[in-house]
């Protein structure tokens, strides 16, 4: 177990391709950290120069007090579990997971000790002579755990350990691999594409966007702060629903849903950026509802939505409907719509409304919904920074991202 | 369904039903299947009739003349005579001799040329720079007609003239350095045919692996033979298997080199010796026939040795 600092640590190939800017994060001992963002934003990078499998161009790779951007990874002292599991086909279970241990000079029989608890923290010990191709998925996901577990290293490194499972043994490998996570309290650095891990399972998430740290923080505090477009679009799913906004004069704001009061944190935070009058709103899915179901004074914002489809999940209504008007652009919003392959062109603003099961809105037919215009993200429009990204309180202070 | 079945329900769903529906399926794919063969074999018929042509015929031909007395010099001896042609040459001291020279010259030079291949593939495999030029350049010898590279080789050793020869010795009439030599030309030709076969191996050990074991604690010593190694079985077998037969039958080098002077020659030549140079249709026959026995063999030991890890047997360990 030990601390990990990464300061101001670059990464810039050969052929000049900046792969990581100045990454800068402070992660405390037994801490979950996630690393998330598109594909080639640099988190595998980040990952791979953490584990010593690519050189630090520039900057301090820092463990447990200790300089190691010059250690070799098997100096390293840390574990690390692939995407693609990384059995040894030619070895079995039992043999897998003992080999780091082998290697050290361990003797015989605390290997097959260590082996064997660590089998059965993840129920493999009735596989542990077979060989992995003989394995499924998920299993041969737990013997890549098992082998980094049995080393007890001073921190997990996870490189997209899930992806190659599918959606409904993701789901309980997620659970799995916090708990053993939270029983360790080993330091834990995880990379990932897919946002519910990232809202599930770290202590904080680090958003990356084209090798740069977009934000760090935890995942509540990152849901409901972004600090820009990318960030607010990438975290949540569905995603949040953006629309292009005029500014009026005395807090008010036309946007596709009408004219809207901003509230008064946005308000003041909006007259001091000296914004040029274009914005886009965020609005989170969950923040519309059925007017019907929303007590009268309750403050907000009323529209007619006229619904595409509408998919009720049991909990709750999912609405879709394009509201007439332009679609909201800005490069964090595209390169978004890149990385999830959405170059769909709707005619007008597509939305997403989470409504209350008791909702009756229907398909094909206009319904009155309600948002919440106090729980509405403002950005500027050329920036595609949150114009006011919240209090900077004490979460995002100790979050340690921006060092001095 | 949608009701939950009772026990018994279930347990009749369960029993086929014999409404002859099974019959008809089971017709139907003996049926295909046999389609199936027939257009396979009719797909394979040409190669396998040229293959009769140009193989199985002299094969058989070679082994029913081992079986007569057949000497060009004395063609109206010519007799049927079971197996004593193969009496003859087995007790031969001459045909020992050859084959215990070939046995060395195929084991020493496998060996050296699967260490040497091996290293120049490790090498080729990780070149970064000038990867193009590097491979180019390490299959020259291959590419040189073994025969031209022999005569290269008895020059560079031929006394007071060669290049190699220190003066005052002439190594290519003595019986040792003749062998060292005939094996390092050997060698040195077929490195870069080892060195290509290796490298399709460790083309196929997954970069996670490595990188794995780098993580779990290995260097690069360890990571070679406790990963890189195992998974390229298949292919060090291959190589290996080719080289070794490949050597055994080895003639052009010592056809150039020493003719065949101071027992120096390999089965192949005393094969040849008899067949060509003495017209001794039967004895070179014979001798061909157990060259053939012997790779044979060899080909069979490989694949025991290697047990699951031999080309075409079950790969459920390899992905």
């Amino acid at each position: 177990m030990a601390e990990i600092i990464l300061d101001n640590v670059v990464k810039r190939y050969p052929d000049g391709a900046l792969a990581v800017d100045n990454f800068n994060l402070d992660i405390a001992d037994g801490e979950f950290i996630i690393l998330v963002g598109p594909s080639g934003c640099g988190k595998s990078t980040t990952l791979n120069m953490v584990a010593g499998l690519e050189d630090i161009t520039a900057g301090k790779l820092i463990i447990d007090g200790q300089v190691v951007n010059d250690k070799a990874p098997k100096d390293r002292d840390i574990a690390m579990v692939f995407q693609s599991y990384a059995l040894y086909p030619h070895m079995s279970v039992g043999e897998n997971m003992g080999f780091p241990l082998k290697l050290a000079g361990v003797d015989k029989g605390t290997i097959q000790k260590k082996v064997g608890e660590a089998a059965e923290m993840l129920e493999l010990t009735q596989h542990l002579d077979r060989k992995p191709s003989n394995l499924s998925g998920g299993q041969r996901q737990r013997v890549a755990m098992g082998r980094a577990i049995v080393r007890q290293p001073k921190a997990f490194l996870m490189d997209e350990p899930l992806s190659n499972l599918d959606a409904k043994l993701r789901v309980q490998m997620r659970t799995q691999v916090s708990r053993i996570q939270k029983s360790l309290g080993t330091t834990t650095l995880y990379v990932t594409h897919d946002q519910t891990e990232a809202m599930t399972l770290g202590d904080r998430v680090v958003v990356m966007r084209g090798g740069i740290v977009q934000q760090v923080g935890s995942p509540a505090y990152l849901y409901a702060h972004p600090v820009n477009l990318f960030v607010a679009g990438f975290i949540g799913s569905p995603s949040m629903n953006f629309l292009p906004g005029q500014l009026r004069g005395n807090g008010m704001v036309t946007t596709a849903l009408g004219e809207m009061e901003l509230p008064d944190r946005c308000r003041q935070a909006v007259e001091r950026s000296k914004s040029s009058g274009n914005v886009i709103l965020g609005i989170r899915p969950e923040h519309f509802e059925d007017a019907s179901l929303v007590p009268g004074d309750k403050q907000g914002a009323t529209f007619d939505a006229p619904i595409d489809i509408v998919e009720a999940m049991g909990s709750d209504v999912f609405a879709y409907f394009l509201m007439k008007g332009e679609e909201a652009h800005s490069a964090d919003l595209d390169d978004l719509a890149k990385d999830t392959g959405n170059d769909l062109h709707a005619d007008g603003v597509p939305i997403t409304a989470r409504l209350d099961a008791a909702s009756h809105v229907q398909r094909g037919k206009t319904a009155r919904l309600w948002y919440d215009s106090s729980k509405v993200a403002v950005f500027d429009a050329e920036s595609g920074n949150n114009l006011a990204p919240g209090d900077e309180d004490v979460e995002s202070s100790s979050a340690g991202a921006h060092r001095a | 369904m949608t009701t939950t079945p009772t026990p018994a329900a279930a347990e009749q769903a369960t029993q086929p039903v014999d409404d002859g529906s099974l019959d008809i399926a089971r017709q139907r794919f003996t049926d295909a299947k046999k389609a199936e063969r027939k257009l396979g074999l009719l797909l394979v018929a040409p190669a396998v009739t040229v293959m009769l042509a140009v193989a199985a015929y002299p094969i058989l031909y070679a082994f029913w003349l081992s079986l007569n007395r057949a000497d060009l010099r004395r063609p109206n001896d010519n007799q049927f005579i079971w197996f004593e042609n193969y009496v003859t040459v087995l007790s031969s001291p001459i045909w020992w001799t050859a084959f215990g020279v070939t046995m060395f010259i195929t084991i020493v030079s496998a060996s050296l040329e699967l260490v040497f291949g091996m290293i120049l593939a490790v090498i080729m495999h990780r070149t970064i720079v000038g990867r193009g030029l590097v491979r180019t350049s390490a299959l020259v010898p291959y590419s040189i007609v073994t025969v031209v590279a022999a005569f290269s080789w008895r020059f560079a050793w031929t006394e007071d003239l060669g290049y190699l020869t220190p003066s005052g010795s002439a190594p290519l009439t003595e019986f040792w350095p003749s062998i060292w030599i005939i094996i390092l030309a050997e060698v040195w030709k077929t490195i870069p045919f080892m060195a290509l076969l290796l490298m399709a191996g460790l083309a196929l050990v997954p970069e996670d692996l490595l990188k794995a074991a780098s993580m779990d604690g290995a260097n690069a010593w360890k990571r070679f033979w406790a990963i890189t190694v195992p998974l390229i079985k298949p292919a060090i077998l291959v190589a290996l298997l080719f080289r070794t037969l490949d050597a055994f039958r080895v003639f052009d080098n010592i056809y150039i080199l020493t003719n065949g002077a101071n027992q120096t020659s390999s089965v192949s030549m005393v094969a040849y010796s008899n067949l060509i140079r003495g017209l001794n249709l039967g004895i070179g026959s014979t001798m061909a026939v157990l060259i053939f026995i012997t790779t044979g063999i060899i080909a069979f030991i490989f694949i025991k040795a290697f047990g699951a890890a031999a080309p075409g047997a079950d790969q459920g360990g390899r992905k």
